[in-house]
């Protein structure tokens, strides 16, 4: 009886190109028809003027360079920016110190990490509505809470100093999926190498610069990098924070909550500017690849891979 | 040299240093202060979720109380049906529903067969499919949304459920890495076996692959359903009319022309929560399962 392989290799194909294909057609429909074509289709509109309702027209680089003139697509850049460039180092660093406390050995250890991940299963609709009113300036529970360890109490959501500050808390409150990844990484950090620095003499500091610290570097890359994705593109806690009745394009207090990704939404579906709303999408595009190269270049200089 | 001896010094008095408290005493006290840590941060992250459940059992007055209280005063069911009656809830939460099942569907119907394609099958232009996956991961979903609202404007989709449905079919980059990885790890032996008794690529596939693959597709399932009861950007996009609206749309109407209804608003996003919040308890195990893997490659 002839084996089934060679009879399959006998057609001529390698084994399975057909298959292979097969398999993944779904994806490859999907890809082209969900992905590469409306990425192209979507650079073609950044260079012309329509609004849904007439044809596009070509206008050249015109939409990039109006883009610099605008006071609030600058505005929506800082904004952003600010999010992602304290917000994102800062997120990693709390997500650090608590998987550091969730590795204590100690009983309910399980217990303590779903607390942790908790918030981060709540609906991003639900969890803003929710810190919209414990930040309430009159009523809300955080500021009585201020009160009674003797901090100011900001009105947060009113003040534009503050609202940034309030759009990070509502982050940090979702951080446990990165917690839990931390905890995961510290818990494969070989046992060897504490005890090898126990007997070196290394004390907890050390421990953590020389064992901890560097074992973690490649899952921080991952986070960060992601963080980072995540953080340019933030629009549902900035966009429920700000929404108001018969005022599409909020951008809360002196257009201090007004991200990117607001102001690239407002462009398309409220002023149905849909070619400057596209550039805005192809700027976006370019900064992430530019922002993941450069992170991925500097990690040649603090990643540690081990040798397992 | 200073700082030798300093370490040496270090070394000798960090283990079996003379017994102050006594070693016993120590050993509790640390344990204990662990524990605190843990407690108060888990304060932290507790505390909001707290004041959304007793702020829907708050009576009005209550809710406004100066200064504000965590508990209230006196505990009342009332926001529950006023806010089940405010709105369309009940339609709200079965439109949830159904995208919640349409895109889980289609997620488990697309996502491991790519998956498996791309882990376990030799052909020509595997990689090219795979770096098409692993490069669209990081897509941000603004650079197609514009081009993409205007296919489905052009074939009048808009408005309907489609847009919300059809591309979970078509599969998901992250899940298809997610579970290739799985795949990859399943013995070879297994399609060999199956190819030896004359099973085709999708019988292997369905009846000897699958059925390992259950914890992974769990996995995959959990996130998916998770993803589309939380979803806020496709459905703010495509659904304009209330009868289509998902609960995380229609939450907003507790915003009223004379302020906001906290108490029966905090009821309903108590409602809308506890589903995501009851498959993870449930699943807890494929959750942590999952993040770990995610973040670990």
């Amino acid at each position: 009886m002839p084996d089934p392989a060679t009879v399959r290799a006998g057609r001529g194909r390698r084994p399975g190109t057909r298959a292979g294909f097969a398999f993944s057609t779904p994806w490859i429909i999907g890809f082209c028809v969900f992905m590469a074509g409306p990425i192209g289709i979507s650079l073609y509109y950044s260079f012309t003027e329509f609004n849904l309702f007439q044809e596009p027209r070509w206008v050249g680089l015109a939409n990039y360079a109006a883009l610099f003139d605008d006071q609030k697509f600058v505005r929506s850049v800082l904004n952003t920016a600010f999010l992602a460039v304290v917000g994102v180092p800062l997120g990693l660093a709390l997500a650090l110190l608590v998987a550091l406390a969730l590795n204590f050995p100690v009983r309910g250890q399980p217990l303590y990490r779903a607390v942790v991940y908790l918030p981060a299963i709540v609906p991003v609709v639900t969890a803003t509505y929710l810190w919209r009113w414990v930040f309430n300036a009159q009523y809300g529970y955080f500021n009585q809470l201020l009160d009674k360890v003797g901090l100011p109490q900001p009105n947060w959501l009113a003040d534009l100093a503050w609202t940034k500050p309030a759009v990070l808390i509502i982050t940090w409150w979702g951080i446990g999926g990165t917690a839990v990844i931390y905890l995961a990484a510290l818990q494969q950090v070989p046992q060897q190498l504490y005890e090898a620095a126990a007997v070196d003499g290394a004390n907890g500091w050390r421990r953590f610069w020389h064992v901890t610290w560097p074992a973690l570097t490649p899952v921080t890359l991952f986070q960060l990098i992601m963080g980072l994705i995540a953080a340019v593109q933030i629009f549902a806690p900035t966009y429920l924070l700000t929404q108001s009745r018969g005022n599409a394009a909020g951008g809360g207090p002196g257009d201090s909550l007004l991200t990117y990704t607001m102001y690239l939404f407002h462009n398309a579906f409220v002023f149905l500017r849909m070619g400057q709303a596209a550039a805005m999408a192809w700027i976006l595009f370019l900064v992430i690849g530019l922002l993941t190269l450069v992170i991925l270049i500097s990690s040649k200089r603090w990643v540690h891979y081990g040798s397992e | 040299m200073a700082a030798n001896s300093t370490l040496v010094d270090v070394a000798r008095t960090a283990e079996p240093r003379p017994a102050r408290p006594g070693p016993r005493r120590r050993y509790l006290g640390r344990r204990l202060g662990h524990h605190v840590i843990l407690i108060l941060i888990s304060a932290a992250f507790l505390v909001p979720f707290v004041v959304m459940i007793t702020t829907a059992f708050k009576t009005p007055d209550d809710i406004f109380s100066v200064p504000p209280r965590l508990l209230p005063q006196r505990w009342v069911l009332d926001n529950f049906p006023a806010a089940v009656q405010s709105m369309p809830f009940l339609r709200y939460l079965l439109n949830t529903a159904l995208l919640v099942l349409l895109n889980v569907a289609g997620t488990l119907v697309s996502c491991p067969l790519v998956a498996y394609g791309l882990a376990k099958l030799h052909w020509r232009g595997r990689s090219v499919i795979f770096f098409t996956v692993l490069a669209t991961m990081m897509l941000p979903a603004q650079v197609t949304f514009i081009p993409l609202y205007l296919l489905w404007d052009r074939v009048g989709a808009v408005g309907t459920f489609w847009p919300l449905i059809i591309p979970a079919f078509f599969g998901t980059p992250f899940y298809i890495f997610l579970l290739r990885q799985f795949f990859a790890g399943v013995p070879d032996s297994l399609r060999e076996a199956g190819l030896i008794d004359g099973a085709s690529e999708l019988r292997i596939y369905l009846q000897l692959v699958l059925p390992q693959a259950k914890p992974a597709i769990a996995t995959v399932a959990i996130f998916q359903f998770v993803a589309t009861w939380t979803d806020f950007l496709l459905p703010l996009i495509y659904l304009n009319s209330e009868e289509r609206y998902t609960l995380s749309i229609g939450l907003y109407s507790f915003f009223g022309q004379h302020g906001v209804e906290w108490g029966p608003l905090m009821a309903a996003c108590l409602i809308f929560t506890v589903p995501a919040l009851a498959i993870f308890v449930v699943a807890q195990r494929y959750f942590v399962q999952g993040i770990a893997v995610t973040g670990m490659k």
